[in-house]
């Protein structure tokens, strides 16, 4: 095949020819499936997000008889039954019939999303099975290999088959780029792109007729797996770097046209490696990577996010522990703070020692733990807003003063000033700083007293 | 695949229709909670995903016996569920993205085992994917005495088991697929649920397309309880419907992958395509005239309606033409009155003729004697109406007309008397029209 010619990896001008794309073949194969991974992403961002990502899915699969009956056509009115345009024209008009029936089975049924794509996908591909054991039966009809356009085979792709996905690249890109506004309004809020002036319908069919522009000349150059590979797993991937559909369509764009680009280089290298599945995989190494580390979404990121969340939170208890300790009793011992949370005596000392890092407390002579003037400002702060919300509650909300405690623990942490300045308003507490005398007895907190 | 024979026979199509619709059925009862849990996609999902399991039973077992095939393909089967799952809830995906991610690298991991390390043997993925139902009759196997095609015993062997967990879990299911907090809160767990169900669907799937074909399956597994959603409101009888469909269009695909090439000169064509097509007619047909949620049905309801207040509004037009002594009344001053379209209003007053409420005269129409008493009652709906608006909610008289014109056509005598016992006594509306009185 194609990567026959150039040995393999260990010869390094082999590998610098794969690389600067020195062989006409190769040339052709990584640059055609580059633009279409380039183009997929892009478009696919929109669709992912309007909810649709299997949209392509259910419209390559409607292309199947589209095709069964272009040949079909072509060879009784005695024309050639495998010319490409003829074909793909076929292909688009089923392609285009299935994503009207998806539309329709939404407007007019209560079925949701999926069972309209499940419903399209699997009638339009039995009618096209059907159709195909027909085309069986006709003289050229074996020759024809209509099967094979469905699966397609990227290693085989024709300078003719790139010059169309340049094409249909550009004309998506620019329709991406020109109606980029309105594409952003549907994906977020159609109800409000209507309200705005813009028909959802027409900008609904817009996105679809790019998904089935991209799909079809896609689908005869690489095949339906790899197509559907192409228009979703790109856009999810970038979903975890960034929360912006500009960043997002351009990063899915630039992950679909890596991974092709690695696929398909991949396979040139190792001709037993097949290019649509080596491209697929690329993408999909791609998006386990995102997946990991993605800087919005990514599995890390949030876990880091959270656990930090959840170690401010028991600082703030700590701290608040501590100052409720030595305003009633003289001093805050270790096991004074241990009966005054549920909290185990390791997590406590953990707790002691990360606020002594971060200089919020020290020991004091006697091993008690003692506020810094920092830690002090902090846990006055904490708990006036723990006190004043306790107010509240007892005063506007009615609840029972034996029963605020746990509300206020949960929300201390997230009050904001201007929420604050309000609470201070309401509750006629000007006395800036200092919190309030608590509202129900501390010692110990009452609900945890029959231990 | 080699063509069935055109000349129908008991024997050789029975047993076909036998195993589709063994399939059909098997499928559709899953499908239903499938439909209702949003993963209709999933057949299609799994459909492509078991290549690597194929590949590594054959590449573990170095055999292309069927059990180890089958094993390693209801694993991947269920895998596939449970990574979209996982990827859906701890990615957070959109639940179709996450099905797409996983199907296609599973398939290429499939294709590149298969590939790397087997293509010295012939292991066709067309094969797996496209099975033969035509060639049910030609292997068979003795089950009590009697012979049956090996598809049909495995195929039915699974119905029972889908139909045992379908009628014994029942309503776990149905709380599971509409609340699973509270199936959860009910102390069995959702999520227990949610992967038996993957599982028996991942069973049925792969001995299906082994048998049948995977077009089947997909097929089956969305468009007969689709069919049923728009049937009924209730989900014992969305099953029952969709089990019927899915039987019926399973025999109906046979029939007509036999006759329907056969109007056009070939011989007959994939049975299982044909099936997964009547399926489709099935779905189009209900999603056009299914009694309550029907396109046509609706169509013709709200259309039927309209007509029927249009014809009110021509009585009430004539009576009050009547009250102001320009009657008869000519069509044409009639259609300006009522603001409506010619050929509604000729179908309305044929249709008034025809009850003998209306009469045409050579000036115009005109109301009979039934006429007059019909629209008497209601212009009385109307005036009490707005006598009501002014005396009891407290509306201007200049706002009330567009209210009562609305009202008057839902109002019986029941109402009437409602309204004239909460009024005042009065001979007229706030616009000092007479209100007609009852007549028995």
């Amino acid at each position: 095949m194609i990567a026959a010619a150039f040995g393999d990896w260990s010869d390094w001008r082999g590998a610098a020819d794969l690389l600067l794309l020195r062989d006409y073949n190769t040339r052709v194969v990584v640059l055609g499936a580059t633009l279409l991974g380039l183009t997929a992403g892009v478009v696919g961002s929109f669709t992912l997000l309007r909810k649709r990502a299997l949209l392509g899915d259910a419209l390559a699969h409607a292309t199947l008889p589209g095709i069964a009956i272009a040949f079909l056509a072509a060879s009784a009115l005695g024309a050639d039954g495998k010319s490409l345009p003829l074909l793909l024209a076929g292909a688009a008009a089923t392609g285009v019939l299935g994503v009207g029936a998806i539309l329709a089975i939404r407007r007019f049924t209560r079925l949701k999303e999926d069972a309209a794509l499940g419903i399209v996908l699997s009638v339009f591909f039995g009618a096209g099975a059907a159709l195909l054991g027909v085309v069986q039966q006709t003289p050229t009809g074996h020759a024809a290999g209509l099967e094979s356009f469905i699966y397609g085979k990227t290693a085989a792709m024709l300078s003719s088959d790139a010059w169309l996905i340049a094409g249909a690249a550009v004309a998506c890109l620019a329709l991406s780029a020109l109606c980029f506004k309105e594409l952003m309004l549907l994906c977020f809020d159609a109800g409000f792109a209507s309200a705005r002036g813009f028909s959802a319908g027409w900008l609904d069919t817009l996105l679809m007729g790019m998904v089935v522009l991209v799909t079809i000349i896609g689908l005869q150059a690489v095949g339906l797996v790899l197509m559907i590979a192409l228009l979703v797993i790109p856009p999810a991937a970038a979903r975890f770097w960034t929360d912006r559909l500009l960043a997002m369509t351009l990063l899915a764009g630039a992950i679909g046209a890596a991974s092709a680009f690695a696929g398909a280089v991949a396979s040139a290298a190792a001709p037993k490696l097949p290019s649509g599945a080596m491209i697929v995989l690329c993408a999909a190494s791609l998006f386990l990577f995102s997946a990991l580390l993605g800087s919005r979404r990514g599995l890390i990121v949030r876990y880091r996010r959270r656990r930090r969340f959840l170690q401010r939170i028991a600082r703030e208890h700590l701290l608040r522990a501590v100052y409720e300790a030595t305003e009633s009793a003289d001093s805050a011992t270790f096991a004074r703070l241990l009966e005054m949370r549920s909290w185990g005596a390791a997590e406590l000392r953990q707790l002691i020692r990360r606020a002594r890092h971060k200089e919020l407390v020290q020991r004091g002579p006697a091993a008690e733990v003692r506020l810094t003037s920092r830690g002090l400002l902090e846990a006055q702060r904490l708990t006036r807003q723990h006190r004043l919300w306790e107010m509240y509650l007892i005063t506007h909300a009615d609840v029972a003063p034996s029963r605020v405690d746990r509300g206020a623990d949960a929300i201390e942490h997230v009050l904001d000033p201007e929420t604050i300045d309000e609470l201070e308003r309401l509750l006629d507490q000007r006395r800036l700083g200092l919190p309030p005398e608590s509202p129900h007895a501390i010692d110990p907190a009452p609900e945890e007293a029959p231990r | 695949m080699t063509p069935p024979p055109v000349a129908w026979s008991w024997e050789l199509d029975g047993w076909i229709i036998a195993a589709g619709a063994l399939c059909a059925v098997a499928s559709a009862l899953l499908g239903n909670f499938l439909v209702l849990r949003r993963m209709s996609l999933l057949g299609d999902a799994i459909s492509h995903a078991v290549l690597p399991g194929l590949a590594a039973a054959y590449l573990l077992t170095d055999q292309r016996s069927s059990l180890p095939m089958f094993l390693g393909a209801v694993a991947v089967g269920v895998l596939t569920a449970f990574f979209t799952e996982w990827v859906h809830r701890v990615g957070q995906v959109d639940e179709g993205a996450s099905m797409g991610v996983v199907f296609t690298s599973l398939f290429a991991i499939g294709l590149v085992m298969i590939v790397r390390a087997a293509d010295h043997v012939d292991l066709d993925p067309g094969c797996v994917l496209y099975g033969a139902i035509e060639l049910t009759p030609l292997d068979t196997w003795r089950v009590f005495g009697l012979e049956a095609p090996r598809v049909v015993v495995v195929l039915a062997a699974v119905l029972l088991v889908n139909a045992l967990y379908v009628a014994l879990l029942f309503k776990e299911l149905r709380i599971a697929s509409f609340d699973p907090q509270l199936a959860t809160a009910s102390g069995f767990g959702a999520g227990w649920m949610h992967y038996s169900l993957m599982t028996l669907v991942a069973v049925t799937a792969v001995a299906s397309f082994e048998a049948v074909g995977n077009i089947l399956v997909v097929a089956m597994l969305v468009a007969p309880p689709a069919t049923a959603r728009l049937l009924t409101h209730r989900l014992g009888v969305m099953v029952l419907l969709s089990v019927a469909i899915a039987a019926a269009s399973a025999a109906a695909g046979h029939v007509a992958a036999v006759s329907v090439p056969a109007w056009f000169g070939y011989r007959s064509t994939t049975t299982a395509g044909m099936m997964a097509l009547a399926t489709g007619a099935g779905f189009t047909l209900a999603m056009l005239f299914a009694p309550e949620q029907g396109v046509v049905s609706r169509t013709v309801r709200r259309v039927r309606l309209s007509l029927r207040e249009l014809g009110e509004d021509v009585l009430g037009a004539l009576y009050r033409a009547d009250e102001s002594h320009d009657t008869p009344l000519a069509v044409e001053e009639l259609r300006e009155r009522l603001l409506c379209r010619r050929m509604p209003l000729r179908l309305v007053l044929l249709r008034l003729q025809s009850r003998g409420v209306v009469r045409p005269t050579d000036r115009g129409v005109k109301l009979t004697e039934t006429g007059v008493a019909l629209a008497a009652q209601l212009i009385r709906s109307h005036r009490l109406w707005e006598h009501y608006l002014v005396e009891r909610a407290g509306m201007t008289p200049d706002r009330i007309h567009p209210q009562a014109e609305r009202l008057e056509h839902v109002t019986d005598l029941a109402m009437r008397r409602q309204l004239d016992s909460e009024t005042s006594e009065s001979p007229t509306d706030p616009h000092g029209q007479a209100i007609p009185q009852e007549r028995e």
